[in-house]
């Protein structure tokens, strides 16, 4: 294999270790992939450098640790602006400390917008006074969220699974 | 009461005074188990809503005794487009009920009373009963650490007498994780044609494959009429609890294997038949399960070396079986002890036949949070044998 390939492979490989550990350390990846830790380091802060890794973050079920706080989806029908499109009035919203996330989606709607804030009446307040009267957007939804059940990939509530033996052969 | 109750040919199976270990070890609790065979992964969840929606449609009925020809068909596409080798999905496949019923089948069809069934040895532990139960002389051939545990032609060739019917192959293998090249396959094939062998080829593990491509035995030229392709959905699918598996081979031998599971199962579960056939349309699953087992291997071999036992690099299926000899104790020594002192379940190799004396087997089918755990207790457990 070339060595270019090999570096992408490698990459690709490292990647889907921090995105299911984060916290995995750079000897342990170095030993599951066969490197040399130092090449894994190398190929990490490259990562980072590049801004391929964002970020590490812990995914924290909130209900559990008695932080809950009240999130949003807003669904934001838009008009596009002449010139810039969907983006200028995207990053607008996506400044505000509030706002969560937000894409634009394919269907009825524009943008997808989650939003989270300490109280519902917090939460529909901001979308009245900051979002719906922007000049771009036509119309806002807003639906409360009500449970987690599921979240990047992690099921919260895990299913209880039947035990395998400790012996066979 | 007469004391011939049981029948001869089922006494002279040496019970096994490891299975008291095994019970204890079974039920003692907060242990972290190497001694597992299976998968630490859950069916995917795509398989077990197509047999809850199976359910729900009324497929509750007894199949074909060959199993449902969908099933057959899709297997025989399977085998043709990864293997290129072709079995007709109306004769040469059978669905069976594990790879366990598929090997005894499989002996009971070609072994008469007297013959030799070549059998490599450490290995899965059904093999010389089965043999045995069909009244065959199971004849052992030992493979060696220093020789990767391959079975080797020559050795094959030495061993072989008018009597011998057949050779049993299983790569790559429980427990050692060895795998054998498609020179090494060849050579096989060769001695097989030379003496006018059939072969058992046990390729349960052929989907975990992390060094090199796995090859297909039946693939190699002219080998498709001898041998007797042995596979499944446990370990690459994740579902061992299902029971289900498959024959391919030549029509007669596969047509005789059915007269004998007609009469004994007359069908593979028709729930299992379907969860299967939606595991063949999710092999990406596979892909991400071959990903994670390699990357656990990984850490095991490198981990059981750094705490001071030597280990063989398995190229395939989920075990390691390093060497404990420098702990100068016997493998069932070595499991009680780990056991009992430090709470770590691992198999003694000499459970898998006289050659494994001097080897653990462990298994890297459990989390990356265990397997270091495991390693910890170990290294103590190591210390206070005076190893490193």
């Amino acid at each position: 294999m070339k060595e270019e390939q090999k570096a992408k492979q490698n990459e690709d490989e490292i990647l889907k270790i921090l995105e299911e550990n984060a916290r995995t350390s750079d000897s342990e990846i170095a030993r599951m992939l066969g490197l040399d830790e130092a090449e894994v380091k190398s190929t990490i802060s490259e990562l980072e450098k590049r801004g391929i890794i964002r970020k590490y973050k812990a995914l924290i079920n909130y209900e559990k640790a008695g932080l809950e706080t009240v999130q949003a989806l807003i669904d934001v029908k838009l008009s596009p602006e002449r010139g810039t499109g969907y983006d200028s009035v995207a990053e607008r919203i996506s400044k505000f400390t509030e706002v969560k996330s937000v894409r634009l989606v394919s269907g009825e709607n524009d943008l997808l917008v989650r939003v989270e804030g300490n109280t519902m009446r917090e939460v529909a307040h901001f979308v009245a006074e900051k979002i719906a009267p922007l000049e771009q957007v036509r119309n806002t939804v807003t639906h409360f969220l009500l449970k987690i059940y599921k979240e990047n990939g992690e099921i919260y509530e895990e299913e209880e699974t039947g035990k395998r033996l400790a012996v066979t052969l | 009461m007469r004391s011939d109750r049981v029948a001869d040919r089922v006494k002279q199976i040496k019970g096994s005074g490891i299975r008291e270990f095994f019970d204890i070890a079974q039920r003692m609790e907060d242990t972290i188990s190497l001694g597992v065979g299976e998968p630490d992964f859950v069916t995917p969840w795509s398989i077990r809503e197509a047999c809850i929606f199976s359910l729900e449609k009324g497929y509750t009925s007894y199949t074909s005794n060959w199993g449902l020809l969908e099933l057959r068909e899709m297997l025989s596409d399977k085998i043709y487009s990864e293997d290129s080798v072709f079995y007709e999905p109306e004769g040469e496949i059978l669905i069976t009920t594990g790879v366990s019923e598929a090997f005894d089948l499989a002996l009971r069809a070609i072994v008469n009373p007297g013959d030799e069934v070549i059998i490599h040895e450490p290995c899965y532990v059904s093999y010389k009963p089965c043999t045995q139960f069909t009244g065959g002389t199971p004849v052992s051939i030992e493979t060696e650490v220093e020789d990767e545990f391959k079975l080797r032609a020559e050795r094959i060739a030495e061993r072989v007498t008018e009597k011998t019917k057949a050779i049993v192959l299983n790569y790559p293998n429980n427990p050692t994780g060895a795998a054998l090249s498609k020179k090494d396959l060849e050579e096989i094939a060769d001695v097989a044609t030379e003496h006018d062998l059939l072969v058992i080829s046990d390729e349960i593990y052929g989907k975990l494959t992390y060094e090199g491509e796995h090859t297909c035995f039946s693939a190699l030229n002219g080998m498709k009429e001898r041998t007797i392709l042995l596979n499944g959905f446990s370990k690459a699918y994740a579902m061992t609890g299902w029971r289900i598996g498959y024959a391919a081979g030549n029509k007669d031998v596969i047509e005789a294997m059915m007269k004998i599971h007609q009469y004994i199962m007359l069908c593979t579960p028709i729930t299992a038949q379907m969860a299967a056939i939606e595991a063949l349309r999710c092999d990406d699953e596979t892909a991400k399960m071959v990903g994670e087992y390699n990357r656990r291997r990984r850490l095991m071999v490198e981990g059981l070396r750094e705490i001071g036992l030597s280990c063989f690099e398995p190229k395939g299926a989920f075990y390691t079986f390093p060497s404990i000899a420098d702990t100068g104790l016997t493998s069932e020594e070595f499991a009680k002890r780990l056991l009992f002192e430090h709470k770590v379940v691992v198999i003694p190799g000499s459970v898998f036949g006289e050659c494994g004396e001097g080897f653990i087997r462990c298994s890297y089918a459990v989390s990356q949070f265990e397997i270091k755990e495991a390693l910890k207790r170990m290294a103590r457990f190591l210390e206070s044998c005076g190893v490193k």
